[in-house]
C-alpha cells in the first residue's frame, strides 16, 4: 500500500501576479489564484524555498492598506500591517487592538503580517480576533460578482475556516465608531513570540460612574474566539467600583469550550480566562484585581 | 513547477542589482543563493527565530517570509551592508561585549538592533529587549547582546595583552570578526558551484516496516537519483561509542523513530527545490510503537540485539545507604519527571561533500571531526585516510552535533556520483531526526542526622534513550557518579537504566543527564532543610564537599570549590530574603521567592582515555602557527586555547595564527564535549607551548625569563644580557613547512570504576552554585525569573568575558528546561510550538567567577560549559516553591502545573 495519495499533477498554472487595482485583483482571484499578503502563515506551512501554485499578491493593490475614518466609523484595509495598527492614532476603544498588534509575533512579523491575513487564516489563537470582536467589527468581502459585508463573528466559522467564497477577497474590516476604552491580555509560556494559552480582550464605556457598555471576548479557549454576552449583560449598569468583583466563572466559562493541549489543560484555560477578564475589567474601570 | 522569472531590479546594500528570480521564492533564498549574500542566516523558514532579519525600506522583516516579488524595486539591507572596510560601531560593540558566540543569530540581531539605533541613538535596556524580541539566540542568554547594543559607541576596543599576559584578560574572540560581518561560513554557507542538492525521505511513523516501489522509475521521471541502504558499502551502523554502534545511516526495512531516514534523493538544485517527496514510492506497515519508557521492559524489542529494551545500566555504591537512611533523623523522598529537551541551536544541520581525488571531503557543522571521520569511513566502507572532515563554523551544538547527521548521506552521494553534494536540514527535519536530552523518571531518598549532615542517599533513574544508543551509556554512567551533587554523602547507592523506545534518539545535551539528577537531589535538599528548620543555603554549606573529601566514587577530591561558591552567594541570599519577606507582606497577587542549587561536573570522558594533541610550528618566514583542532562551536576554544598557548610560549597573542580544525591539518583534539576543551586541549596546548619555548631558549642559551618575539625570518630572544636571534632561513623545513615544530598530547589521568563505581572517573572537576530570584503570579501560575546570581569555580579564569558568556548561556538553557521546554515528537516540530527563552524571558544575571586552582588543570583551570546549566533549573524551582509553596516534580513548570502545585494539599513554603 502506498501511503502517498498525491499524484504528480499536470503543469500547474504558475502565476504570481501583484496587481495595482482591486478590479484586476478580483479578476485574478476569480481564476482561482490564492490570495497572499504578509505570508507569515503561508511560508511557515511549507519547507520549500518558494510558495507553490497560482498566487495573487494583494500587497500592491491600491486602497487595501491603511486605516481611515469614514462616515460609518473606521475602515482598516485588509492589507494593513500590524505595525501600522500598533502605531496608529486611534480612539481609546482601539487600545486593545493596538495592544494585540504588539503581540503578533515580534516586530518582524508585525511589519509583514496583515489584519486581513490574520482573520482569513482563522487560527483559534489569532491575536486580532478577540479585540476586533469587542469592537463589533464587520468584514467587507469582494469578488468579481460584487461586494458583501458580514459581522466578523459570522465570518470566522471554525478553526482555519471562514465564510470566504471561491474567488472572494477580504478587502477591509469595518469598525462602527466605538465608545469607551479597550484592553487586551495574552497569556503564554514565554514573554514574546508565543502562541496564546489564553487571551482576552475587553472594552468598557463608562458614563456617570457606571458601566454604560461592556464588550468582552476570549480567544484560544474555543474553536473560534467568542464574545461573552452573559458577562456583558451582568456588567452593564454596574457602578465601576463593583465591576471587577462581579466577574465570576459562571459568566465566562459556559461560553468557552477549552481543550487540553501541549500548552495547558482545559480546566486551567477556563480558570485563567476568568482571571484575565477580571484583570481587564479592573484595568478598564480604574481599579486593581 | 516553473514560474516565470523576469529580470527585475532592487537596491541591495545601496547598489542597484538586477536579478531574475521566481517572485514566489523566499527573499532569504534569493539573497543567499542568487546574490551570494550568505550573511543572512536561515534557522527555521517560519519567522520563529529571526536569524534572517533584514531591512526592507528601513523596516525589519524576516527574509524567509517575504516573497521576492514584494522586494522588487525596494531597498533591501543585509548584514553585509552594515560595515565597510571598518566595522560599524554596532559590530565593534558586539565584538567587545562577546555578543557573538557561535554567531549564527548575530546577523539577525545586528539588523534588528540597527533598526532600533536609527530611531533611538542611546536606547534603554527595555527598548533593546523589545527590538530584539523577534530574534532567538541559544548561546548567549542575550545578556551580552543587550549590553552591546546599549553601549554602542561607548568604550574602547578590547585589551591587547602583552606577551605572556593573555590569560585572565577579556580578550575579544579571535574568530569574532567574521561572525559580526556575516562572513562566517556555517554548514549551509559554502558550496561549490553546481553542487548536487540532497534531501532525505523520512519516516512519518514511530515504528514501521517499509518497502520501496519503483525507485528507478520514480527517479528517472524526475531527473534525480535515489540512494538507499542497499547503496551503502560499509557497515551501516554508526554510533558515538563504537562498542554500541547501532544506528543505520539509512534504515533497512524497519524504522524505529519518527523522522528516521530511509532514502536520500539527489539532483540538480533547481530540480530539488521544487521536488515533491510526497509521492516517493515507499510503503509503510506501522508496528506497535514503544513510546512509554515505563512499558519498555518486556515490550516489543525495539532493536533485536537488545531484547529487553535495556541499553545499559549504571551503578555507584558506597557504604551502607539503607542502614544510614534507617538510622537518619530526617529522611526526604521524591519522584521527579523531566521532558525531552531539544538543543534548538539556530543552525539546522548542513554541509557539503566532495571528492578530492580518492579522498571524500566533508565540510559540515560538527562538534567532533575525529569521530565523524571514523564513523563516515565505517559506514561508507572507506579507510579513515580516505575521509577528510573539515568542520564548518557551527551554529550551536550543545551536544547534538557530536553525533553524525547528514555526513554519511552527502558522503554517499558524493562517493557514488563523483559530484559535490550539499544538504541543509529543514527545521522540522532537524527537530525530528537529531538527538534530545533524555527524559528522566527519577526517585530518591536522602537522610540526615539531627544536625543536618547528610548520612545517606538512594537514587534510581530511568532514562528514555530512544531506539539507538547514541550517548545513552554515557548518561547512564555519568548520572550515578554525579547524583549526590557536590556534597559529602558517605553512604550512597545510585542506579540508572537507559531504556530503548521508539521515541527520538536521546544523546548528549549539556550535562549528560546530570541536570536532570540535580533536580531531584536539590528538591530533596529543600525538603530536608525545611524539616530541619534550617536555612536552605546554610544546609548546603554544611554538606558541601570539603577539600580532600571522598566523592561518592571514593575519589580524594582536590581543588574543591563548592564551599567557596556557596559562600559567595551568602551576602545576596541574606539581603534577598529580607526583600522577599517585605514584598510578600504587601499582599497582592504575586509572591516572590529565592532558591539555591549547586553543581559539580567532571571534565572529560568518564574513566576512559580522552587525549588531545596540539601542534605548534614556526615557518621559515617567521610565522607562528597553532594547529588547534578543538571545534569552537561558540564556546570560545579558538581564543582560550590560543591564550593558553601564547602565555606558555611567552609571546603576544597577536603573533599566533590559528590553523584548523581540519582532520587533514590538525592533530586530533578530541570532541567538543564534556566541558573538556579548556582542560584537556588547553593542557596539551600548554605542554606544546612550553616545549617550543624550551627548544627556542635552548637554541639561544637564554634563561627562563627571556622574552620571545618574531621578526621576518627570525626569532628574537631577549633578556637582561641582550637579544639573541635564531635565523630561520638556515634551518631545515619539515614536511609541513616548519623549521621549528612541536606536537604534544595530554590525556587526563583517571582510574577505572569497579563494579561499585569506585575509582577516579575524572582528573578535574568544576563547581558552581546559583541563586534564583523569582516572582510567581498566584492566580495564573506564571513565573518571572528576575535575577540569577551565579558563582562558578573555574580554577583559573582564562577569559572572563567568554566565561561569563558560558554562564549566561547555560542559565538561559536551564531556565528554558525549568519553565517551558517540552519536545513532543510529532507535535512540536517547529520553533513556535517548541519554545525556548526569548530575550524578555531572561533575568538579570550576576556572575561571580571564583578561582580555586585545580592541581591537574592547565594553570589551575577547570571546565565550565556544562556546569553553568546544571544548577539553574533546580534553583528556579526552589525559588518558585519558596514564593508559592508549589513543590514542582514534573518539568517543565508550565503555568498550569505551577498553579496545580500551588493548590496541591500539604504544600509548605520553604524557609
Amino acid at each position: 500500500m502506498y501511503a502517498n495519495e498525491y499524484l504528480t499533477g499536470e503543469a500547474e498554472l504558475a502565476e504570481y501576479v501583484r496587481p495595482r487595482s482591486l478590479e484586476e485583483a478580483l479578476a485574478i482571484a476569480g481564476r482561482g489564484a490564492k490570495p497572499l499578503a504578509g505570508c507569515t502563515d503561508l511560508f511557515p506551512a511549507t519547507d520549500r524555498p518558494a510558495l507553490g501554485g497560482a498566487l495573487l499578491d494583494l500587497t500592491g493593490v491600491e486602497g487595501l492598506s491603511g486605516i481611515t475614518r469614514t462616515d460609518r466609523g473606521w475602515r482598516i484595509g485588509a492589507v494593513t500591517r500590524w505595525a501600522e495598527v500598533a502605531g496608529a492614532a486611534l480612539p481609546p476603544a482601539f487600545d486593545g487592538l493596538r495592544a494585540a498588534a504588539r503581540e503578533v509575533g515580534a516586530i518582524q512579523i508585525q511589519n509583514a503580517g496583515t489584519v486581513g491575513g490574520n482573520l482569513c487564516n482563522a487560527s483559534p489563537a489569532a491575536d486580532g480576533v478577540p479585540p476586533l470582536l469587542t469592537l463589533d467589527a464587520r468584514v467587507e468581502l469582494a469578488s468579481a460578482a460584487g461586494r458583501r459585508e458580514m459581522a466578523l463573528a459570522e465570518f470566522v466559522t471554525g478553526p482555519r475556516r471562514t465564510a470566504l467564497a471561491e474567488g472572494e477577497i477580504l478587502t477591509a474590516v469595518i469598525v462602527p465608531e466605538p465608545a469607551g476604552r479597550g484592553a487586551f491580555l495574552k497569556l503564554g509560556a514565554r514573554s514574546s513570540l508565543v502562541i496564546s494559552i489564553v487571551m482576552a480582550a475587553g472594552r468598557i464605556d463608562v458614563a456617570g460612574g457606571r458601566v454604560a457598555e461592556a464588550a468582552f471576548s476570549v480567544g484560544a479557549c474555543s474553536p473560534v474566539a467568542v464574545r461573552l454576552p452573559a458577562l456583558e449583560a451582568a456588567l452593564a449598569g454596574l457602578p465601576v467600583a463593583e465591576a471587577a468583583d462581579r466577574v465570576e466563572a459562571g459568566l465566562v466559562v459556559p461560553a468557552l469550550s477549552a481543550l487540553s493541549d501541549l500548552r495547558a489543560e482545559a480546566g486551567y484555560r477556563a480558570e485563567a480566562s476568568v482571571v484575565l477578564i477580571r484583570r481587564l475589567v479592573a484595568g478598564l474601570t480604574g481599579g486593581a484585581a | 513547477m516553473n514560474r516565470r522569472a523576469d529580470m527585475v531590479e532592487l537596491t541591495v546594500n545601496g547598489a542597484r542589482v538586477a536579478v531574475a528570480a521566481d517572485p514566489a521564492r523566499r527573499l532569504s533564498e534569493v539573497l543567499r543563493e542568487d546574490l551570494g549574500l550568505r550573511g543572512t542566516k536561515v534557522g527555521c523558514d517560519a519567522g520563529d527565530c529571526g536569524a534572517c532579519t533584514v531591512r526592507v525600506d528601513g523596516a525589519a522583516v524576516c527574509a524567509c517570509l517575504m516573497p521576492f516579488g514584494q522586494a522588487v524595486g525596494r531597498n533591501v539591507e543585509t548584514v553585509e551592508g552594515l560595515g565597510g572596510e571598518r566595522l560599524s560601531a554596532l559590530q565593534e560593540s558586539f565584538l567587545r561585549h562577546g555578543a557573538a558566540q557561535c554567531g549564527i543569530c548575530t546577523p539577525g540581531m545586528l539588523m534588528a538592533a540597527a533598526v532600533l539605533l536609527d530611531a533611538v541613538a542611546q536606547p534603554s535596556r527595555a527598548q533593546v529587549e523589545d527590538a530584539l524580541a523577534g530574534v532567538l539566540c541559544r548561546c548567549t542568554g542575550y545578556a551580552a547582546i543587550v549590553d552591546a547594543v546599549v553601549a554602542v559607541g561607548q568604550g574602547a576596543a578590547g585589551p591587547v595583552p602583552e606577551a605572556g599576559a593573555a590569560v585572565g584578560q577579556r580578550v575579544e574572540r579571535l574568530d569574532g570578526r567574521a561572525k559580526v560581518t556575516g562572513a562566517e561560513a556555517f554548514g549551509a554557507d559554502a558550496a561549490p558551484e553546481g553542487a548536487l542538492v540532497a534531501r532525505a525521505v523520512r519516516s512519518p511513523h514511530f515504528a514501521a516496516r517499509f518497502s520501496f516501489g519503483d525507485l528507478a522509475g520514480w527517479a528517472a521521471a524526475r531527473g534525480v537519483e535515489v540512494f538507499t541502504a542497499a547503496d551503502i558499502e560499509g557497515i551501516n551502523s554508526f554510533g558515538v561509542i563504537p562498542d554500541f554502534a547501532d544506528q543505520p545511516a539509512l534504515a533497512e526495512g524497519e524504522v524505529r523513530f519518527r523522522g528516521e531516514a530511509v532514502a536520500v534523493v539527489a539532483g540538480e538544485a533547481e530540480m530539488m527545490a521544487a521536488l515533491d517527496l510526497g509521492d516517493f514510492p515507499v510503503s509503510w506497515v506501522p508496528l506497535e510503537a514503544i513510546t512509554d519508557p515505563g512499558a519498555a521492559i518486556g515490550g516489543r524489542p525495539v532493536l533485536p540485539s537488545r531484547s529487553q529494551n535495556v541499553l545499559v545500566r549504571g551503578r555507584v555504591a558506597r557504604g551502607a545507604p539503607e542502614a544510614a537512611l534507617a538510622g537518619a533523623a530526617v529522611v526526604a523522598e521524591a519522584e521527579v519527571r523531566t521532558a525531552f529537551v531539544e538543543h534548538a541551536y539556530i543552525e539546522p544541520e548542513a554541509g557539503v561533500a566532495w571528492m578530492e581525488g580518492d579522498v571524500l571531503a566533508i565540510r559540515a557543522c560538527t562538534q567532533a571531526p575525529g569521530m565523524d571521520r571514523a564513523d563516515v569511513a565505517r559506514v561508507l566502507g572507506l579507510p579513515a585516510e580516505r575521509v577528510r572532515i573539515i568542520p564548518s563554523a557551527t551554529g550551536g551544538g550543545f551536544g547534538s552535533k557530536l553525533d553524525l547527521s547528514l555526513q554519511p548521506l552527502i558522503g554517499l552521494v558524493a562517493l557514488k556520483t563523483g559530484r559535490a553534494c550539499r544538504m541543509v536540514y529543514s527545521r522540522a527535519e532537524s527537530l525530528q531526526s537529531t538527538t534530545k536530552r533524555h527524559p528522566a523518571r527519577m526517585t530518591g531518598r536522602i537522610g540526615t542526622d539531627a544536625a543536618g549532615r547528610v548520612t545517606g542517599m538512594v537514587f534510581q533513574g530511568a532514562f528514555d534513550t530512544g531506539p539507538y544508543a547514541s550517548w545513552g551509556p554515557t548518561v547512564a554512567n555519568r548520572v550515578p557518579v554525579h547524583a549526590s551533587g557536590p556534597y559529602l554523602t558517605p553512604n550512597y547507592l545510585a542506579e540508572t537504566v537507559a531504556l530503548h523506545t521508539n521515541n527520538p534518539v536521546c544523546g548528549a545535551f549539556r550535562g549528560f543527564g546530570v541536570p536532570q539528577a540535580a533536580l531531584l537531589q536539590e528538591l530533596l535538599y529543600d525538603d530536608l532543610a525545611g524539616r530541619l528548620g534550617m536555612d536552605r543555603l546554610a544546609f548546603r554549606q554544611v554538606n558541601a564537599l570539603p577539600e580532600g573529601g571522598p566523592s561518592v566514587c571514593g575519589q580524594e577530591m582536590r581543588g574543591v570549590g563548592i564551599g567557596a561558591c556557596l559562600d559567595a552567594l551568602a551576602p545576596r541570599w541574606a539581603e534577598a530574603l529580607g526583600e522577599v519577606e517585605a514584598f510578600n507582606a504587601g499582599g497582592g497577587r504575586s509572591r516572590r521567592g529565592i532558591g539555591v542549587a549547586s553543581c559539580w561536573y567532571g571534565c572529560g570522558n568518564t574513566a576512559l582515555p580522552n587525549p588531545s594533541t596540539i601542534r605548534i610550528g614556526i615557518t621559515r618566514d617567521g610565522r607562528l602557527r597553532l594547529h588547534q583542532g578543538a571545534t569552537d562551536i561558540g564556546q570560545g576554544s579558538n581564543t582560550v586555547i590560543a591564550q593558553i598557548a601564547a602565555d606558555g610560549l611567552g609571546v603576544a597573542l597577536s603573533a599566533i595564527e590559528l590553523i584548523g580544525p581540519d582532520t587533514a591539518l590538525t592533530p586530533d583534539a578530541g570532541k567538543t564535549s564534556a566541558s573538556r576543551q579548556t582542560v584537556v586541549t588547553g593542557k596539551a596546548a600548554l605542554r606544546a607551548a612550553e616545549a617550543l619555548r624550551a627548544a627556542i631558549l635552548g637554541r639561544t642559551n637564554k634563561g627562563p625569563e627571556a622574552r620571545i618575539a618574531f621578526g621576518p625570518g627570525r626569532v628574537l630572544v631577549s633578556d637582561a644580557t641582550g637579544t639573541a636571534e635564531i635565523a630561520l632561513a638556515g634551518l631545515a623545513e619539515d614536511a609541513r613547512g616548519y623549521v621549528l615544530s612541536v606536537e604534544e598530547s595530554y590525556d587526563p589521568p583517571t582510574l577505572a570504576l569497579d563494579e561499585n563505581g569506585q575509582g577516579s572517573p575524572y582528573a578535574v572537576y568544576g563547581y558552581g552554585a546559583q541563586m534564583a530570584e523569582v516572582e510567581v503570579d498566584m492566580e495564573l501560575g506564571t513565573v518571572k525569573v528576575t535575577r540569577i546570581t551565579a558563582a562558578h569555580d573555574l580554577g583559573r579564569v582564562i577569559n572572563p568575558m567568554l566565561a561569563e558568556g558560558q554562564i549566561a548561556g547555560g542559565i538561559a538553557q536551564g531556565l528554558g528546561m525549568a519553565l517551558m521546554e517540552d519536545y513532543v515528537p510529532g507535535r512540536t516540530e517547529n520553533l513556535h510550538d517548541y519554545l525556548i527563552p526569548t530575550v524578555g524571558d531572561m533575568p538579570e544575571i550576576v556572575p561571580i567567577l571564583i578561582e580555586v586552582p585545580d592541581p591537574e588543570g592547565p594553570l589551575g583551570a577547570k571546565g565550565l560549559g556544562e556546569h553553568a546549566l546544571i544548577p539553574t533549573a533546580p534553583a528556579i524551582l526552589s525559588a518558585v516553591r519558596h514564593a508559592s509553596g508549589a513543590r514542582i516534580t514534573r518539568l517543565p513548570a508550565l503555568p498550569h502545573r505551577v498553579l496545580a502545585a500551588i493548590r496541591a494539599p500539604g504544600q509548605e513554603a520553604a524557609k
